[in-house]
């Protein structure tokens, strides 16, 4: 399947190269490095891209490419989950999935690599197997082993790999017993011009991060399960019991995990939380432009909209913008002629706004098109659909556990075109 | 140095022939040289150093230090090396040596060197393979598993026999883990020797019998690389792999599930003819039910669908939630391919789900989905939203969300399309922009309705400042125009007027064109842009030139009056032209139009040929033809054949021989029951409190059992068919009147003339209660979870009482008084459940029975004892039991408990406290280094819960343990008991949970007494079902024993042999609890509880049946 897996920096660099099968010339990059220059932007690179011996499918994540060859068919979302994986896991053991980090933990990502896949094929893909047979690195530890000469390397078979729940490691102890889930919701949505919802959907997960000692097994019920419409679990909830009664029972991961993703049902009405007034404009032949806005709370059901965030790719003929704004500051870039409004806390009595003009290269017509605005929020506690926990119980221990749940509305992808 | 490598090389062949005969042997000669091996590294060493005088010295100087952590620096910055595709071939002999290093990170390191640079150094790999061949020999299945990976991976061909015969030994390991390995293995010895296919075909076969989840996804994966045509291999497995799948890991699950798309194609009739494939009795029970479920339900009826067929698609569709795009694409193109058409949009949801991941999965995913929308419009018209395109979008993302667009454009959505459109068309973006006019273009072809419209818009965009936008119009409009040019010559001469400001040259090309085309209808213009591009013809485009050599010579053709000398110029022109085509074209125009004494016949048709009315061009997408791809594969997303693709196969138009999937030896089908959820049975705590799980489970098993049988032998079939209509029709009545399904189960045992299905007598007897049978029901009949989504299990017994009152008359008071009882509990729980709403407060399990307060309890009791107890045989008593043996739980770890530790267990005496009380002895343990002082018991939840407290112990030293008795009242149910442990500095909370059998009391009495009373607990007060016992346990002290084990009961004399009889009551409410173990032939028996505790009875008989069934 996989053969080899080259990692390049922005910049075009191969800093990373590792073979499964036999050696694969680097010089097959070429092919991407070809397709990546036909691309105006980093992310305008084809995911799969096809060269006469091999096949490049790649993935983009924290502006490093993940270039993964192939040399037959092979269904390319499997390459591309696992190369998110692969993301994913390096994230987890070093905190940041850089450049840096990859190189000064070379040793640690090849002896992953290693243990993830085997002739190509994904062999341990679980962040709690990985974890028993290479430890992460700590600060601590390194000095450890430098001093005491034991390795960060398991010598035990994953007692994961063989249970059936290769989800969570066995003798996990704590002194503090404890679950906590925060529940997220996401608003996408499309405001048109008029203010009037084009579409707008919820997206929910919830995170959980349980500390528990020995096997717990919890069950998580909803006041409202109907709400959800689609799912995906994690592979450690019982299907059949939601199937049957709507709730999440499951054994749990030790540590983080996303216990669940779901979308809010369509019929429902979703509450938009902000308003935006808006009034950008060009006048034809001036070489200033008008930039007004104003933001206000909308359905927020009495909690306060926090780290507002607007920004906004102005159109290219925009040399500069001088704005002034009630509150928060704001930035513009000249080159990617991205503008950026950090509002803060919007205050329903004195509504942030942002107001000036923008001028023009001059000579350059009067552009077509307004911006788009995309704006990120928070809600605390609170989950906009209304969908709430009941209760989370647990069984198979005696010891009672700390409970604890967050909700959160953010705004996912929230366009208000102008 | 050549000396040194001959003879090393000589020797390790002669080691390797060796090894064909026996590995032992090689071991033996390779093992006692090592010195020898030592000096020709050394050799080797020395003699590269001359030659390489790289800075890896040092390298090399560590690697042969005598301390590990220096080799382990060195081997970490030789990794390094590797990392960055340096050459580190040179430190070969140096590295090789650490292969045995006791320091494990050391010898991985050592591997991953290897793995990279044995093909390079063959000979001198081969010095490493007798420590993988004694490694395969570890007694740790993680050694063994390793040392074939890396044996596997070296791709040096000598070494293939040694390859093979390690991967047939561990192929047989008993770890699962190493049989996964060797499963790997196969595919590596295959790409480096095909010519051992035949051999490891044989362990492929070997290999998907294996039982193991873990394994299950690699073998496929094998058979899929080394003999994916050897399509027979599966038949015997192909219900276990199906059964397995949903255990199985996630990337397994993406290869099963796509060779099980292949085979299905291969060996199943197409589920897409439904007129001739059902007949129409089938055809409405299959489509008119809305749940998966139940159609399995009808699987027994005389399908032409293959029972197997439908066992792939249900056994996958749990798998559409999973969190792994891969596998869920897979699924869905298991759907697309396989399914009924009627079934496939249960994929939609879940697709546009995964357009919510990263880009990538994105982009594969709308490729996929535009595909699909092309063959079936109506599946994603919903979640056309889900397709509007952001301007945060990667513009490849944005194409192919515009092309599913305009996929579903339809008469009734196209105003909403096209009014996004406009805002596309809008965007900065101008490639996008430009695929956005191609759509408009598409829809307006598509939807006649809309085509005026569309081409007014797009003549609007003709004014556009961005030129891009123009040009795609024009040349979008040219098309349009081409379809109906009667009306439209207004927008010809429009564009005419455009023509001076347009460079791009396809737009350029296109309005020539038109001019030509439509000459006639624009007969002054028409000269007039011929005119301006004589002008400019040399400065064109190559593309523009031969456009209006065209426009020239139609003209010429219809109005030669006032273009014979422009044309004449034009061809002059485009005779000396640089191209050669235009030349060709100019040559052959001019013969063709202008007359002269050569042209000959030609000339005449000159007007037929040039003006003949051509067709209109059909915009189509681009996707059209990708489904010859199957979905979700490589070439699909290419749009070319990758290398490896299988072609997926035609439906058979005879259904192969389906028997060829019969297994002959039955085996143990409860092991492939998919369980609940992703977990087994062995995986799952045993607490009390989750009692259905596990019979649930086991009931499933049996339903696959029983339809396994039933497909199997055809006497059956018929029986189970009416039974089966029978339970659908008062599935049916029990849900529309919005009651839960124990309706149903009633009329269909009642439907039933003998128990031949054993699990609907023992459905039977439970309807009363919410009990596990009712539960798997409902997993089954789907309607289950309408009746018991709420939480509250008080809601749903009380439910299915009202509904036996019906058709029970004679218990009808009692039952009422009951109700009425268990109503109040019921707002109880909810108005706790309001409390909990917003924060998690810890809410005490009630799975069985509402929390009762005892003042409710008693007068239950009251009203019992007026009923039923009334003419109790004095000659009944309560006993003490003659034994039972004590299991202790734990109630406080001392970890948690901070030094103090208590366990519990129930000494079976009668409380001394009160009589309603359960006792319970504690011995509590100070575990500490200091001594604790009052240690006694503090709050208690629920409020209501009865305690009897020991008294404070003031002082606990280390090491001591006390044991103190308390007393509880569970009021009969098997609801914890929570309060807390409290020492004078700390607080813990435990519960005490009880086995149901510990809520009993003996009680004895005479055969005629039980049967007397057993006979006023017939209906619904009896619980049973038929049970497999162990041969062991057959013998009456063995019962006895088991039983004893799990119940306080009191045994009472039989004077037949077969049948045991044990007798107890409530501590609480003193209710009877009858039990009977009645032996039959071949080591069955009946198992019957009587007891008006229906929740009890079932809790009771699944308690008493584990030990039972246990050998």
């Amino acid at each position: 399947m996989i053969h080899s897996l080259f990692l390049i920096n922005s910049s075009g660099d191969i800093f990373l190269e590792k073979h499964w099968k036999s050696v694969v010339s680097r010089s097959v990059c070429d092919y991407f490095f070809e397709a990546q220059e036909r691309a105006t932007e980093p992310e305008n690179v084809p995911p799969v891209i096809p060269t006469p011996h091999h096949y490049l499918i790649s993935v983009l994540r924290h502006r490093i490419y993940f270039v993964a060859v192939i040399q037959s068919e092979v269904p390319p979302l499997f390459v591309i989950e696992f190369l998110h994986r692969v993301v994913d896991t390096f994230q987890d053991y070093f905190g940041v999935c850089t450049e840096a980090a990859i190189k000064d933990n070379v040793v640690v990502v090849y002896e992953l690599l290693e243990e993830m896949l085997d002739n190509g094929f994904p062999l341990a893909t679980e962040s709690n197997i990985l974890k028993e047979l290479i430890k992460p690195p700590t600060i601590l530890r390194t000095m450890v082993n430098t001093i005491t000469g034991s390795t960060n390397v398991g010598e035990q078979l994953p007692t994961g790999q063989l249970s059936v729940v290769p989800w969570r490691r066995t003798g996990v102890k704590y002194t503090n017993n404890e679950a906590y889930f925060d529940v997220v919701e996401e608003i996408d949505a499309i405001i048109d011009k008029s203010g009037s919802t084009i579409t707008a959907e919820i997206q929910g997960v919830i995170d959980a991060c349980v500390k528990m000692t020995g096997m717990p097994d919890l069950t998580l019920s909803f006041m409202n399960p109907r709400l959800l419409d689609d799912v995906s679990f994690h592979p450690c909830v019982r299907f059949k019991r939601w199937e049957a009664e709507r709730i999440l029972s499951f054994i749990p991961p030790d540590g983080n995990f996303r216990l669940l993703s779901y979308h809010v049902s369509s019929q429902n009405l979703v509450a938009i939380p902000v308003y935006v007034k808006h009034n950008i404009s060009f006048r034809e032949g001036s070489s200033q432009g008008r930039f007004d806005l104003t933001l206000g709370p909308k359905q927020t059901m009495g909690k306060s909209v926090e780290a507002v965030l607007v920004s906004s790719q102005l159109p290219r003929g925009v040399l500069t913008a001088n704005l002034n704004p009630s509150q928060g500051t704001y930035t513009f870039d000249p080159v990617t002629k991205m503008l950026t409004w950090d509002v803060g806390k919007i205050n329903p009595q004195k509504l942030p706004s942002l107001k000036g003009t923008m001028s023009l290269q001059a000579g350059a017509s009067k552009p077509d098109e307004n911006p788009t605005i995309n704006i990120q929020l928070k809600i605390q506690q609170m989950a906009i659909s209304g969908l709430k926990v009941n209760r989370l119980d647990m069984y198979g221990e005696k010891y009672k556990p700390f409970k604890g749940i967050k909700y959160m509305t953010k705004a996912g992808k929230f366009q208000v075109r102008t | 140095m050549d000396v040194g490598f001959s003879s090393l090389r000589s020797e390790a062949v002669g080691a390797m022939r060796m090894a064909l005969v026996s590995a032992e042997n090689l071991q033996l000669t390779l093992k006692p040289e090592p010195s020898q091996e030592e000096q020709a590294l050394t050799h080797n060493k020395s003699s590269i150093k001359e030659t390489h005088k790289a800075g890896n010295e040092d390298l090399k100087e560590m690697l042969e230090s005598n301390k590990e952590s220096l080799k382990l620096e060195a081997m970490k910055r030789v990794v390094g090396l590797i990392s960055k595709g340096k050459n580190a071939s040179e430190l070969f002999p140096a590295v090789v040596k650490n292969v045995a290093s006791k320091n494990i990170e050391l010898k991985k390191l050592v591997y991953v060197y290897l793995v990279r640079y044995a093909e390079e150094q063959q000979d001198l790999a081969l010095l490493s393979i007798s420590t993988f061949q004694r490694a395969l020999k570890d007694p740790n299945q993680f050694i063994r598993g390793s040392a074939l990976r890396v044996l596997s991976s070296i791709r040096v061909p000598i070494i293939v026999p040694i390859m093979l015969l390690a991967i047939k030994e561990a192929a047989a390991d008993l770890s699962p883990y190493v049989r996964k390995t060797s499963a790997h293995a196969i595919q590596k010895l295959y790409s480096l020797d095909p010519e051992q296919k035949e051999q490891l075909i044989e362990v492929i076969e070997k290999l998907l019998k294996d039982k193991s989840t873990l394994v299950a996804g690699s073998v496929v994966m094998a058979f899929e690389e080394v003999c994916p045509d050897r399509i027979d291999l599966i038949h015997k497995n192909y219900r276990k792999l199906c059964n397995l799948l949903v255990d199985v890991e996630e990337w397994g699950q993406v290869v099963i599930i796509s060779m099980l798309t292949r085979y299905a194609r291969t060996q199943f009739t197409s589920p897409w003819k439904e007129g001739a494939t059902f007949d129409e009795n089938n055809d409405k029970a299959f489509y008119d039910s809305d749940s998966e479920d139940k159609k399995d339900t009808t699987e027994a009826k005389p399908y032409i669908m293959d029972p197997d067929h439908r066992l792939l698609l249900r056994n996958t569709k749990p798998l559409l939630q999973s969190r792994n795009t891969a596998v869920v694409m897979c699924v869905a193109q298991l759907y697309w391919h396989v399914a009924p058409t009627q079934e496939v949009n249960i994929v939609t949801k879940s697709l546009v789900r995964l357009l919510r991941s990263h880009r990538e999965v994105q982009y594969i995913v709308l490729q996929n989905i535009a595909t699909m929308s092309i063959q079936r419009k109506g599946i994603f018209e919903p979640y056309m939203k889900s397709f509007y395109v952001r301007s945060t979008d990667a513009t490849h993302i944005k194409t192919l969300k515009l092309e599913i667009l305009t996929n579903l454009a339809n008469e009734a959505n196209i105003s909403t399309i096209l009014r996004e459109f406009q805002t596309y068309v809008k965007s900065q973006d101008k490639a996008f922009a430009a695929a956005t006019i191609q759509a408009i273009g598409r829809c307006a072809t598509n939807i006649t309705d809309v085509t005026d419209t569309c081409l007014s818009g797009l003549v609007l965009l003709l004014s556009n400042r961005d030129e891009t936008v123009v040009a795609e119009s024009v040349v979008v409009i040219k098309k349009l125009l081409q379809t109906q040019p009667t009306q439209h010559s207004e927008i010809i001469k429009h564009m005419a007027k455009l023509f001076d400001n347009i460079t791009v040259s396809m737009a350029r090309a296109s309005i020539l064109w038109l001019m030509g085309e439509y000459c006639d209808r624009v007969p002054k213009i028409a000269p007039d842009v011929l005119r301006k591009m004589a002008k400019t013809f040399t400065a064109e485009e190559d593309i523009v030139k031969l456009q209006t050599v065209n426009l020239a010579a139609k003209l010429y053709l219809t109005n030669s009056k006032q273009t014979k000398l422009l044309t004449q110029y034009i061809l002059n022109l485009g005779k000396y032209d640089q191209s050669y085509d235009i030349r060709d074209r100019t040559r052959f125009i001019r013969q063709l139009i202008v007359p002269n004494e050569k042209s000959g016949a030609l000339n005449k048709y000159a007007r037929r040929i040039l003006l003949a009315p051509k067709p209109a061009p059909v915009l189509e997408s681009s996707f059209k033809d990708r489904d010859r791809f199957q979905l979700g594969t490589l070439s699909h997303s290419l749009n070319t054949k990758a290398a490896g693709y299988q072609e997926l196969s035609d439906w058979p138009a005879v259904a192969p021989d389906q028997s060829v999937r019969n297994v002959e030896v039955i085996e143990p089908v409860q092991e492939w029951a998919p369980s609940v959820g992703k977990t087994k049975k062995s995986g799952k705590p045993k607490s009390a409190d989750k009692f259905y799980s596990d019979d649930e489970e086991e009931k499933e098993a049996e339903g696959s059992e029983s339809s396994k049988d039933s497909s199997s032998s055809s006497s059956e079939e018929s029986g189970s068919e009416s039974e089966e209509e029978s339970s659908e029709e008062s599935e049916k009545t029990s849900s529309d009147s919005g009651k839960s399904s124990s309706g149903s189960e009633k009329s269909s045992s009642e439907s039933e003339s003998e128990p031949k299905k054993k699990k609907k007598t023992k459905k039977a007897p439970q309807k009363k209660s919410k009990s596990p049978a009712a539960f798997s029901d409902s997993d089954e009949n789907g309607n289950g979870p309408v009746a018991q989504a709420s939480s509250s299990s008080a809601e749903s017994s009380s439910g299915s009482e009202t509904d036996s009152e019906d058709s029970d008359p004679p218990a009808t008071p009692q039952k009422k008084k009951k109700k009425d009882v268990k109503s109040k509990p019921k707002a109880e729980v909810k108005s706790k459940v309001e409390v909990s709403l917003l924060d998690l407060v810890d809410f005490s399990p009630a799975p069985t029975n509402a929390p009762k307060s005892s003042v409710i309890s008693s007068s239950l009791l009251s009203d019992l004892e007026g009923l039923s107890l009334s003419n109790i045989s004095s000659t009944m008593q309560v006993t003490t039991p003659s034994f039972g043996p004590v299991k202790t739980y734990e109630l406080l770890h001392h970890m948690t408990g901070k030094g103090l530790s208590a366990k519990y267990h129930f000494p079976r005496q009668p409380c001394l406290y009160e009589p309603s009380m359960v006792a319970v002895q504690v011995i509590l343990t100070n575990s500490s280094d200091h001594s604790l002082e009052e240690i006694h018991i503090g709050e208690r939840s629920p409020a209501g819960l009865n305690i009897h407290c020991f008294n404070t112990i003031e002082r606990l030293e280390p090491e001591a343990s006390v044991t103190v008795s308390m007393g509880i009242d569970f009021s009969d149910s098997t609801q914890a008991a929570h309060f807390q442990l409290c020492t004078k500095e700390d607080q813990f909370s435990v519960s005490i949970q009880p086995a149901v059998g510990e809520l009993l009391m003996p009680s004895s009495m005479t055969e005629q007494d039980y049967s007397k009373e057993q006979g006023k607990l017939l209906g619904m007060n009896e619980t049973s079902a038929t049970i497999t016992m162990a041969t062991a346990n057959t013998s009456r002290l063995a019962i006895s024993k088991q039983v004893l084990s799990v119940c306080n009961v009191g045994e009472v004399p039989s004077s037949q042999n077969t049948v045991h009889r044990f007798a107890g009551r409530t501590v609480n409410s003193g209710a009877l609890v009858l039990v009977c173990l009645e032996l039959k032939e071949s080591s069955t028996a009946l198992l019957t509880i009587n007891t008006e505790k229906s929740v009890m009875a079932s809790m009771l008989l699944r308690d008493l049946k584990q030990p039972l069934v246990q050998a």
